[in-house]
């Protein structure tokens, strides 16, 4: 860590473009939105910056809270199903071959190089009433039909008068299988990164010792991979928190997270600066999640220690 | 606010992506050369908004090269134009954004004298509330937000927005717009308001009116309800009569029906914003679109309703005759063009529509 001190000049020239890149294309806007958020609209189209704390109060409304809440518990559910789908996915990928590693890396990369607009509309042709999975269901339906009636049960109708397509989309089920298909990646390459790095020499001790499947897996495994688990769940959990395409296209009619607000007010509502203190709140909620996460990862250091 | 769409649909998102790409390949092949107002001119249009041949033969009649801008809603149009130094020279706002944006000093004011052509233009089309005296807009095009229906699954025409509002008939096979404004506006006529109410106590009426009906409503459809109807997803939505036309042209089992009650008249404009650096390119687009043949073969292409009665003239009985495109006068009774009500009406509209979700 010295190193640098030695060559402050070659060190400045290589955080240049980083420094540039983060004050201007994050720090700046940002800070704009800041700014804007204590404005007050005077016109159609003019904010006149008035150090008003109005639009924050505003934003403090119950139904504002509880939609914020709403969008965290979405996203918490949405984090855990990923984590639940990613981790043995990122176990298995871990124990192949170097060549079937690859290509089940590239399976789950893959999806990536297509834009998620699209991702998600090839969803709707999956989910809904004409869609792929009803067709299944339907081909089954008759087939299972074609069985009774080959038994001689066939006029009993045990499975209903006919085919009712199964209720896959705008409802909440769709929101979170949108949700979790989209960030799913996100949680499998932080956990792989880190089981890879797992010595697998740990479980066979662990194993040798006496401990079972089970007991090795929560004393040694997730103890020894939770740095992996604990940057999935923030790649998920702060995207999904701001998600307003996937509910927008496949949430049903109660399907409002904070982020469908925030894109209204500065299309729809026109209304800029109450826009920008909504998303500071809800840059503030992330924050403090994190906040959240340090105090118990403190905690729990304390606690090992002792 | 989306009721342009190509044959093969697209998605107001999917479309502004490869806007996007069609945008930077345009302007990398536009090189100006400045004189007294260069033979070019920007035009920010809806997608599937103008004739397959109008910009071309345009370049052909006059030598001035359009370079053609989409945008996916109003409220995308108006974001863009606040920027002053935008750099369009025509665009196609709807009435109310007309208004909105003549109220935040965005337009130029048109010369008359400049569009002989306006003489084509019907006559109710020129005396108007949004604009009076014509004086910042022309208008484009129009048509109705209606009932689009499936007839296989519902029984006879529907008539009332009741059979959307307050009917449990069609549970779970209902989609409305996914705006507040238009879901709001057939609440309000459908309780026998205003379309442009901007009491408080009416929009909470509204608002109790639809969410007692939500647990019916499968979904608020952003852009696809036309969709959603063709694929069997609903019975029955609230669309913009363009949109209904395309899919209806495809399933014969499609029909459209406009409500008693009354409900959105809406008209899309030709305008000029205000900083336009072709201000005589501007006029003299304006002014071929409103050439009987030009404006014929628009209406024909994309089969909305023109107000250009030469061009009318011109067209094939199957486009004046159509009942989707030209309600009768008694259909249209009760409807009511489009109004910019003020930011405190839009506030309470979005705070509504807000609560509308959450319910």
């Amino acid at each position: 860590m010295e190193s640098w001190k030695r060559s402050p000049l070659v060190f400045a020239i290589l955080a240049l473009p980083a420094t540039f890149w983060l004050v201007v294309f994050f720090l700046l806007p940002l800070g704009f939105v800041w700014i804007l958020s204590f404005g007050e609209k005077t016109s159609l189209v003019d904010v006149e910056i008035t150090w008003t704390l109005a639009n924050y109060w505003r934003a403090l409304d119950t139904i504002y809270l509880e939609i914020i809440w709403k969008s965290v518990w979405i996203s918490a559910l949405a984090t855990l199903l990923c984590l639940a789908v990613a981790y043995p996915i990122a176990f298995l990928i871990s124990f192949l071959s170097p060549r079937m590693k690859l290509l089940m890396l590239m399976a789950i990369i893959m999806p990536f190089w297509i834009n998620m607009l699209i991702r998600t509309y090839a969803l709707i042709a999956v989910l809904r009433r004409n869609g792929y999975v009803n067709f299944i269901a339907e081909w089954l339906w008759n087939k299972a039909n074609l069985v009774l009636s080959a038994v001689g049960l066939g006029e009993y109708h045990l499975l209903g008068e006919k085919f009712e397509p199964l209720p896959l989309i705008y409802n909440n089920f769709s929101l979170m299988v949108g949700l979790v298909y989209v960030f799913l990646p996100f949680m499998v390459l932080p956990l792989y990164a880190t089981i890879e790095r797992l010595d697998k020499s740990y479980l066979e001790a662990s194993l040798d010792l006496g401990a079972s499947q089970f007991r090795t897996f929560v004393s040694v495994t997730l103890p020894l991979t939770m740095p992996g688990v604990v940057s999935g769940v923030i790649l998920v959990f702060i995207p999904c928190l701001g998600s307003f395409l996937i509910p927008d296209l496949l949430g049903g009619t109660n399907a409002q997270m904070i982020g469908n607000v925030i894109t209204r007010q500065f299309k729809q509502a026109n209304d800029w600066p109450f826009g920008s203190a909504l998303s500071f709140l809800l840059m503030y909620v992330t924050f403090g999640a994190l906040a959240l996460r340090a105090f118990f990862a403190a905690r729990g250091a304390r606690r090992t220690e002792e | 606010m989306k009721r342009r769409k190509p044959l093969v649909p697209t998605s107001r998102r999917g479309f502004l992506a490869g806007t996007g790409l069609a945008a930077m390949c345009l302007t990398f092949g536009s090189k100006y050369a400045f004189s007294e107002e260069e033979k070019a001119l920007t035009f920010y249009n809806w997608d599937t908004y103008i004739g397959p041949d109008t910009l071309s033969d345009f370049e052909e009649a006059t030598g001035i090269s359009v370079k053609m801008d989409l945008f996916g809603d109003n409220d995308e149009l108006f974001a863009k134009l606040r920027n002053a130094k935008n750099g369009y020279d025509v665009i196609v706002p709807s009435s109310d954004f007309v208004e909105r944006m003549v109220a935040a000093d965005m337009l130029m004011p048109l010369d008359h004298d400049k569009i002989p052509n306006m003489a084509n233009i019907q006559k109710r089309f020129l005396e108007v509330d949004f604009d009076p005296g014509r004086k910042y807009s022309l208008p484009y095009m129009w048509g109705t937000i209606g009932i689009g229906y499936n007839k296989e699954e519902v029984e006879g025409t529907p008539d009332s927005w009741e059979i959307l509002l307050a009917s449990d008939k069609y549970a779970d096979r209902i989609a409305l717009l996914g705006d507040a404004q238009h879901v709001l506006q057939i609440a309000l006529k459908y309780l026998g308001y205003s379309l442009h109410s901007t009491d408080p106590k009416q929009i909470k009426e509204a608002e109790d009116l639809i969410i007692a009906q939500k647990k019916n409503i499968k979904v608020f459809a952003d852009d696809n309800g036309q969709d959603l109807l063709a694929s069997g997803e609903v019975a029955l939505v609230q669309e913009w009569n363009g949109d209904i036309l395309q899919v209806m042209a495809e399933d014969e089992n499609l029909g459209y029906s406009l409500a008693k009650e009354g409900g959105l008249l809406w008209e899309d404009c030709l305008a000029i914003p205000k900083n336009a650096p072709h201000p005589d390119n501007a006029h003299k687009f304006i002014n071929f679109l409103n050439e009987p043949e030009v404006n014929a073969a628009i209406a024909e292409a994309i089969q909305f309703g023109t107000p250009n009665e030469a061009a009318l003239k011109l067209l094939p009985d199957s486009y004046t005759k159509n009942p989707v495109i030209f309600p009768s006068e008694e259909a249209l009774k009760n409807y009511e063009s489009a109004k910019y009500l003020g930011e405190e009406a839009t506030k309470l509209y979005d705070e509504a529509w807000t609560r509308i979700k959450a319910a």
